[in-house]
């Protein structure tokens, strides 16, 4: 006899999704899944649009991390003009992707991941939160709120707001930097870095002492990684090429310049699985199929694919990384780990990019018509590589759009790492008339399993607001065996 | 010109015997919200956002063409007056796909402008999405169908300006639309001159120059009037 368990919604992500926990009749599990059951269309209401409104529409597919969308859709639209942006327009949108990795990573971890580490996986849901933290740890909270606030202020200094600022554009970007806004950054970088610095240490402990279990069982497994890197393998979030690789560190397939990188040969590369469960896709490295072909994004598969950062601070955390997990970092616990060493990346790069005089530049943009007829743009968001795919007609009118994000790359991830963590903790759990006791902590490690990922499911699913866990204990005739709410 | 008295909201007003109501209440001070009406057009009452109350007429009137009379008391903003007004607006947005986040025009944006003054805080009506296609086919500028109100200023621009008469209204009720010279793609009509006045007189995002993104359509449609007086200076001058 066969039962189900459904955690629904999976509660501190960003978008609505639940969990369902397969188990024999033994009460074992068998396997957890993600289920993302919510749709958004942008694929199919682009089309008919302008290409040139494109960084503008999908940029709304997200308030977390529009600048992802924003870019990807402006360096498609680069590559249907044929141009070659301004200097300081491409460091000018550089400038706003640090900034936007920072704040994206400072929300995963400060706001929403941390109440696990810092408050205790089985402490009171009502306060594991980020209100939790601030009356836990003041200080602590304070930073993280802080050091996202940089990044958004970034942001919006150069795109003229925070959330959705239509400033990159085929061609380039809207307005240059001025010299008053370079200043302020440089004034808030020290902060920054003090508050990335005490959050490193204060992890660094955590892995060592309490959370060691949770580094070997949050989804540990080899697989493929992809991610940019740029000249000499350095860590990159823009542009560079393309590198995929295993768990020992060996390419898998030659890299491809995202310059210029054509639909054929993204299509050579890449497939998408659908499962009638999920509205989230399944993306493979299509000669190996959609098992062993699947691949994990995001910022420690940038870790695992670069050769090094290219910055003091930064790298000296890598070679740490890689002393505790090995060169290729096999544990999604550790993502965690990587988005802090991102962050402090992050800041080094802006520092070195406002000392480059050709930032404040007032050349920043490119005018041109339509001179090809399909194009791919990619660019790194916080929670991996980002893929646009526009088809237009002559006029630029958008015939087709495929977008290949982030959080659908690490689909399959996520499902072998719940499934990991839902065996060790629900077969650990005591059973009452044969049917396992759901522990709201054991629930709380399945969720945190995803969270590991920072999902952006935006981008196939609405925001729900908030709502209460709902578990189920399904048999296999559909009789409910148990249940519990979490308010 | 001799000169008429009027009272509107209560004030009285003079005016010359040839200015429409909406003239007179300009003159006055007085503000009553137009979309299809531009100083240096012909008025068609088309938008019905200026309607009045005039003592002693059981109808509304369209104040861009209605003439003021000797003793006419005119009322601009009765309680009936903005339902009608926050009715139109609303009209207007769930007729057409009006996406102002991510439209050429926000910010910039005549019905957008006039939402705001109306209160229409949301829609009572049922948006109807309409399937509407954009035109791309001319070289510098395009028409989005979607966020045409069929004010028809650009018709008239076109034809009582430009002297190029290329936009015209085509089909009836819900299937109305403006063409470009009988139905052709924009970029197939020659008559066109490729002057742009159409585009820097739609009070909307639906005309607009190629390769705008989000608000950057920062058209000033008053320059018309400015434009004709200065032409007109120079064709009386000796």
């Amino acid at each position: 006899m066969t039962r189900t368990i459904l955690i629904d919604p999976v509660t501190r992500i960003e978008g609505h999704a639940k969990i369902s926990i397969h188990l024999d009749a033994s009460g074992a599990v068998i396997s957890a899944h993600f289920h993302v059951g919510e749709f958004r269309g942008f694929e199919a209401f682009c089309v008919g649009r302008p290409f040139s409104e494109m960084a503008s529409i999908t940029a709304r597919i997200c308030g977390i991390c529009p600048v992802s969308h924003l870019l990807a859709a402006a360096k498609t639209g680069d590559q249907l003009l044929v141009v070659t942006i301004p200097p300081a327009a491409e460091r000018l949108r550089r400038l706003m992707n640090l900034a936007q990795i920072i704040q994206s990573h400072a929300l995963s971890f400060f706001h929403l991941s941390s109440p696990d580490f810092l408050l205790g996986w089985d402490s009171d849901p009502a306060q594991r939160n980020v209100f939790g933290l601030i009356a836990a740890d003041p200080e602590l909270a304070r930073g993280g709120i802080r050091l996202r606030q940089f990044g958004q202020a970034v942001i919006e200094r150069l795109g003229g707001r925070k959330i959705h600022p239509a400033w990159a554009v085929p061609g380039g970007v809207r307005s240059p930097l001025q010299p008053a806004d370079r200043d302020w950054i440089r004034s808030r970088l020290s902060e920054a870095v003090a508050t990335t610095r005490g959050a490193l240490d204060l992890f660094k402990r955590l892995l060592d002492g309490p959370l060691v279990t949770e580094a070997a069982v949050f989804g540990d497994f080899p697989s493929l990684f992809m991610g940019l890197v740029g000249p000499d393998g350095r860590w990159e979030h823009y542009g560079g090429r393309l590198r995929l690789i295993d768990s020992t560190g060996a390419l898998v397939t030659a890299e491809l310049p995202t310059d210029g990188l054509s639909a054929v040969q993204l299509g050579g590369l890449l497939a998408e699985a659908v499962d009638p469960s999920t509205y989230l896709k399944f993306p493979y490295y299509k000669p190996l199929g959609p098992e062993a072909g699947s691949y994990r994004v995001g910022p420690l598969a940038r870790l695992n694919v670069c050769e090094r950062i290219g910055h003091e601070q930064a790298d000296r955390e890598l070679l740490e990384l890689r002393q505790r997990g090995g060169r290729v970092v096999t544990s999604s616990f550790l993502y965690h780990l990587a988005r802090l060493i991102e962050i402090l990346a992050a800041l080094e790069a802006i520092e070195a990019l406002l000392d480059d005089p050709a930032l404040c530049d007032t050349h920043v943009r490119a005018h041109a018509g339509v001179n090809a007829r399909e194009a791919v743009g990619v660019s790194e968001a916080p929670r991996g590589t980002l893929f646009h795919h526009y088809r237009v007609d002559s006029d630029g009118l958008i015939e087709a759009v495929n977008l290949i994000i982030a959080t659908g790359q690490n689909n399959r991830a996520m499902n072998r790492t719940i499934t990991q963590i839902a065996r060790q903790y629900i077969q650990a759990g005591p059973a009452v008339a044969g049917v396992p006791e759901i522990a709201e902590g054991l629930l709380n490690r399945v969720e945190a399993g995803i969270r590991c990922f920072d999902p952006c499911l935006s981008c196939s699913t609405h925001a729900a607001g908030q709502m209460p866990l709902h578990v189920q204990l399904i048999g296999p005739e559909g009789e409910l065996l148990r249940e519990r709410w979490r308010e | 010109m001799s000169v008429r008295t009027l009272r509107i909201d209560g004030r009285d007003v003079a005016s010359a015997d040839d200015a429409t109501v909406l003239e007179a209440a300009r003159d006055a001070g007085v503000v009553i919200p137009t979309l299809c009406h531009l100083e240096g057009l012909s008025p068609v009452a088309a938008c019905r956002l200026c309607l009045v109350e005039i003592e002693g007429s059981a109808k509304l009137q369209p104040a861009c063409i209605t003439p003021v009379s000797e003793g006419m008391v005119v009322h601009t903003a009765t309680p009936r007056l903005q339902e009608i007004r926050r009715t139109v607006i609303e009209l207007l947005f769930t007729e057409g796909n009006h996406v102002c986040a991510v439209c050429v025009a926000n910010g910039h944006c005549e019905l957008q402008d006039r939402a705001v003054e109306v209160g229409m805080d949301h829609a009572r009506l049922p948006y109807r999405f309409p399937d509407r296609p954009v035109d791309l086919s001319h070289p510098r500028f395009g028409l989005d169908h979607n966020r045409c109100i069929l004010c028809s200023r650009c018709v008239r621009v076109c034809d009582e300006v430009e002297g190029a008469h290329v936009w015209d209204v085509a089909w009836r009720g819900e299937h109305c639309r403006i063409i470009a010279g009988l139905d052709q793609p924009w970029g197939a009509v020659d008559a066109c001159t490729d002057c742009g006045k159409c585009v820097m007189v739609c009070p909307t995002g639906a005309l607009f120059h190629k390769g705008d993104s989000e608000g950057e359509k920062h058209e000033d449609p008053s320059r018309l009037a400015a434009l004709l007086r200065a032409r007109h200076a120079r064709q009386e001058a000796p």
